[in-house]
């Protein structure tokens, strides 16, 4: 940052290069983690950590007020409206990285590549060996130095960027506002409609299977064991986020029969070392499908303990 | 060390951020990497205001800022949108401009 | 004075305008207004003619203008009159047989349903003949000489429902298109050589322009008199012609339209006059036309088309007398007038005879007619004396003439063309002869018509004998009145112009000679046709019989000649049109549309796809910023 202070300088501190070396590599993993991640939320981290560091290096650079605005306005509202509207539209959704466009892989590395290569030369081309600084301009402070820019040479732009702001916000509220048509109704009403038209008088089923899932996504089994998504949100029902657990427990002691099966062959071929023992090699298992930490798989640990005793 | 390195570390965010939006499919990590865009132009902007000592590169920057800010509110409007009619955020699932 | 000659034309304009617009209730008295209005025609042409008469004679000319027509910079065409001595002479020739013939119509149509309408064309015919020989320039003319060929297309194919009526009606037009050209190239070459194409200064201006030009525009007239008068090569629509109603055969196939030809090439007169070789292309043309008509009407048995042969031979005379300068002219428009009222006397007498055979037009069926129509058979026999050259009756006069002018010619030329046009007298007599034998003399061969009914031969109403008898009388008196003293010679001189050439024979020695050739041919007629009794079917004839009765095969060789090469030309191009021009423009839509079914291939829809283009159009854009940077 000392480098900034002076007039005409050829180099920056080694301090400032440091960093920059540092949080600059820091940047691109960032970067390059934010394309790479199969999660929205992930990606939306990664970029967040870039931006900090982007902020760092606006310091770094004299540019205090703007460090400070992308800190408080990138990162902290736009990153954070990018993680609301990731929440809303489904965390759960992990991208699947592979690629379907016959060739696209290629053609972007390709482009990236040759892209990259030419801004660096373009770069390279027209490279200083020494600059200005900003001490000068920022003699007055930095943050009054912009606002005499802002409020005299670019007041028009300025003026400008805040009418496209405001069209922005309405615009976003037109683009997500649904009209409600008709007054909501009320519960009376509703109850009352329900037993006229004679269709689902009582309240409708409540999800989840009996001693075994009340998770608001799982449909509760009919008599005869097949799901009823009556029992499920009608919302999740829209999307389609209703989980199928009908099958479960079979498969699980399928998988489970199959694991015991291997473990038991193990045990064959290693007879000579050790007497026999259940017990404990079951216990490791169900150890394991603890530290999966998925809830069916524990379950059907829980299952199959059961069905052990 | 020379500010131009920040110049160099502006073009490699940027090409990585291109190479985002040409390979990812889900539209709200393909804003992510516009965004990624739009900040190594910042970078490039503020540094080039160190070069050449005075604020304007700073007040580019920081339009871009604003616009960029603009730009991610009514873009998330439409994906929300799209998310509803759809069911998808995928990019490619809006194909329909083909015969 | 001058308005009145708008009227002249305006006059049966109105009838034609009223009979064709007016509709149906007009069908029980158009007729009267048609004949009226061409009546008030001819009365106005009298009466200017009385008042031209009381003029000096170089101040005769009459000129009117009605109106400025394409005022465009340096291009003017006004609709302008003029009206000189030989407009004059139409005029009344026009208006007068024009009239009579009006009246004859009213007897002849009587039955036909579509009376109306024919007298509406009639009136526009006469409004398109009068603004022809009106006219103050080629422009106008040529309106004019369109107007007569649209009125002749619709006359001709009157009786639409038969289709030799039709394909006849196309014929002429077709035929007369060749020679409308002609006429239009003529005009445009006018333009670029006097810079206009009124009558008075393009003549008086010959003197300017090189012989070349004037020899181009000559021929081109020819062209175009060839075809409206129907001379050789273009004389084949008039036989087919006469599938139209008598009057109009009479009229406009007989007395004016098909000498229009003759009246263009004198109006032009200055310009053949300065351009031998079109003259010698005009002599030419007349001398075989005039040979070619009579062998024609020698052939045919139609009494209407032996009368179709005899006019193309008589227009001959006309051209012929008109292609040797000043000392043919006014006895080229001497032998037109004469013409007009013996022919158009001997078409209606043609046209009384069929309307009393149950129109029945071959003369072999004819026969002993003289007794049973009187009247007819007078005026009909005043006519053939007439046009045979019978000494003291109008077409010896004229014709006479015509053979004395034709040895003046001189030299070879002049022994060649005297030749011919008394070999054509001789002929004359004797094809009018075989008419006159077979039509009136001899017993009764005649037969029932198709519906079985026996002919009873009577004479025609007097609206139709009244008209004959006129022309008669103009027949017989006409040449007389117009040679007494000189005095036709007189009044068209200052027009025309006059000179007497050197005559290799005395005047006494060509009228002898052509009484010879004329008791040569009406004997030889007696002989075939007087003496013993004709077959009802005709006998197979010698070979120039048999190609005479196919008009000496002109059909035959248009159709050679003209038909066949341009339908395989037109098969042709059809075929160059199909293969090359389709197959280029095809095939380049074909290249087109593969080209873009593969470039389609990109537009995938998917937006990512789109990206990596623009990604890879940028780092090119650097690139070539770079690159630019460089050099």
């Amino acid at each position: 940052m000392s480098g900034t202070l002076a007039a005409a300088a050829s180099t920056t501190s080694t301090g400032e290069a440091l960093q920059f070396w540092v949080l600059g590599t820091v940047a691109v993993i960032g970067a390059l983690c934010t394309i790479l991640m199969h999660k929205a939320v992930h990606s939306a981290l990664c970029l967040a950590g870039t931006m900090i560091v982007l902020a760092v290096f606006y310091l770094a650079n004299g540019a205090y007020f703007l460090g400070v605005v992308q800190i408080v306005v990138y990162t902290g509202a736009i990153m954070m409206l990018f993680l609301f509207v990731v929440m809303l539209v489904g965390v759960t959704a992990a991208d699947s990285l592979k690629e379907t466009l016959k060739g696209q892989r290629w053609l972007a590395a390709l482009c990236g590549l040759g892209f990259g290569i030419l801004l660096c030369a373009g770069i390279g081309n027209a490279s200083l060996t020494t600059w200005n600084g900003l001490g000068q301009a920022n003699a007055g402070g930095n943050v009054e130095g912009l606002a005499a820019l802002i409020f005299t040479k670019y007041v028009f732009a300025f003026e400008i960027t805040g009418a496209l702001l405001i069209t922005a916000a309405v615009g976003a509220m037109v683009l997500t506002h649904r009209e409600r048509t008709e007054r909501a109704r009320t519960q009376r009403e509703q109850s009352e409609a329900r037993v006229r038209t004679g269709r689902n008088v009582p309240p409708l089923p409540a999800p989840g299977v009996y001693a075994r899932h009340n998770a608001v996504d799982i449909p509760g089994l009919l008599p005869d064991g097949t799901p009823s998504e009556l029992t499920v949100n009608a919302t999740l029902r829209g999307r389609g986020q209703i989980r199928d657990v009908s099958t479960d427990a079979l498969a699980e002691l399928a998988a489970l029969e199959q694991r015991s099966q291997r473990w038991l062959g193990r045990k064959a071929r290693d007879t000579g070392k050790k007497a026999e023992d259940t017990a404990e090699p079951e216990h490791g298992e169900n150890g394991e499908n603890g530290e999966n930490g998925q809830n069916g798989e524990n379950t059907a640990g829980a299952n199959s303990r059961g069905a052990a005793k | 060390m020379n500010p131009v390195n920040y110049l160099y570390l502006a073009a490699l965010l940027f090409t990585i951020g291109a190479a985002g939006v040409v390979i990812r499919r889900n539209a709200i990590v393909l804003f992510m990497c516009v965004e990624l865009m739009l900040n190594a132009c910042n970078l490039a902007f503020v540094t080039f205001s160190r070069l050449h000592g005075n604020l304007d590169g700073q007040i580019i920057a920081f339009f871009t800022m604003v616009v960029a800010a603009a730009e991610v509110v009514v873009g998330l409007a439409i994906i929300v949108s799209v998310f509803r009619s759809r069911h998808s955020a995928s990019v490619d699932d809006a194909s329909l401009m083909k015969l | 004075m001058e308005n009145l000659i708008g009227l002249l034309v305006a006059a049966p304009l109105l009838g034609a305008a009223l009979l064709l617009c007016g509709g149906r209730r007009l069908d029980g008295k158009g007729h009267y207004i048609g004949t009226v209005l061409a009546a008030a025609s001819f009365v106005i042409g009298a009466v200017l003619f009385a008042e031209m008469l009381g003029r000096g004679e170089h101040d005769r000319a009459l000129h009117s203008k009605v109106f400025s027509w394409i005022p465009v910079g340096g291009f003017r065409a006004d609709v302008a009159f003029q009206l000189d001595q030989l407009s004059m002479t139409f005029v009344l020739l026009i208006t007068g047989v024009g009239t009579l013939i009006h009246i004859y119509s009213i007897g002849y149509m009587e039955h036909d349903e579509r009376r109306r309408r024919f007298f509406g064309y009639l009136n526009l015919f006469l409004a398109a003949m009068l603004l022809l020989v009106l006219a103050d320039n080629y422009l106008l003319l040529y309106v004019g000489w369109e107007g007569v060929g649209l009125a002749s297309y619709l006359l001709i194919g009157f009786w639409q429902h038969k289709p030799s009526a039709a394909t006849a009606a196309k014929k002429a037009f077709i035929v007369n298109r060749v020679g409308d050209v002609g006429l239009s190239i003529a005009i445009m070459l006018m333009f670029t050589t006097f810079g206009t194409f009124t009558f008075a200064p393009v003549l008086t201006n010959v003197d300017h322009a090189s012989e070349g030009k004037l020899t181009a525009i000559g021929l081109m007239l020819l062209l175009a008199a060839c075809g409206k008068s129907a001379q050789v090569p273009l004389q084949s629509w008039l036989g087919d012609a006469m599938e139209g109603p008598t009057p109009v055969s009479a009229l406009i196939h007989a007395a004016t339209m098909v000498t229009a030809g003759v009246y263009l090439i004198t109006r032009s007169g200055a310009i053949f006059n300065a351009a031998p070789d079109a003259q010698t292309a005009v002599v030419t043309v007349g001398a075989v036309t005039l040979l070619f008509g009579a062998i024609v009407g020698c052939a045919k048995d139609d009494i209407k088309k032996a009368l179709a042969g005899s006019t193309m031979s008589q227009i001959g005379y006309m051209i012929l007398a008109a292609g040797l300068g000043p000392i043919g002219y006014v006895f080229a428009i001497m032998h037109l007038v004469t013409h007009g009222f013996f022919k158009a006397g001997l078409f209606l007498g043609a046209g009384s005879v069929m309307h009393a055979m149950n129109d029945e037009v071959d003369m072999r069926k004819y026969g002993a007619l003289r007794k049973y129509m009187p009247v007819t058979f007078v005026t009909f026999g005043l006519g053939y004396l007439a046009i045979i050259g019978f000494p003291g009756l109008s077409g010896f006069w004229s014709k006479d003439k015509i053979i004395e002018a034709a040895f003046a010619k001189g030299g070879t030329e002049g022994w060649i063309l005297g030749g011919a046009a008394l070999l054509g007298a001789a002929i004359t007599a004797y094809y009018m002869t075989r008419v006159m034998l077979l039509t009136f003399f001899g017993e009764k061969r005649w037969v029932p018509d198709e519906a079985g009914q026996e002919p009873h031969p009577h004479e025609s109403p007097s609206s139709m004998t009244i008209p004959m008898m006129v022309l008669a009388v103009g027949s017989v008196f006409a040449g007389g009145l117009f040679s007494l003293n000189d005095s036709f010679l007189k009044w068209l001189e200052p027009v025309t112009g006059h000179s007497h050439g050197d005559s290799p024979l005395s005047a006494a020695a060509v009228t002898g000679g052509t009484m010879v050739v004329l008791l040569i041919g009406v004997a030889l007629a007696w002989m075939q046709y007087g003496r013993r009794p004709v077959p009802r079917t005709a006998p197979r004839g010698s070979l120039l019989t048999r190609a005479a009765r196919r008009d000496l095969l002109q059909d035959d060789f248009n159709h050679v000649a003209l038909v066949k090469p341009g339908q395989y030309l037109t098969r042709g191009l059809v075929y160059v049109d199909h293969k090359l021009v389709d197959g280029v423009v095809n095939g380049t839509a074909a290249g087109v549309g593969g080209l873009s079914g593969r470039l389609r291939k990109l537009q995938n829809g998917y937006a990512r796809t789109y990206a990596v283009s623009m990604f890879g159009g940028t780092a090119v854009l650097i690139a070539a910023t770079l690159l630019m940077r460089a050099v």
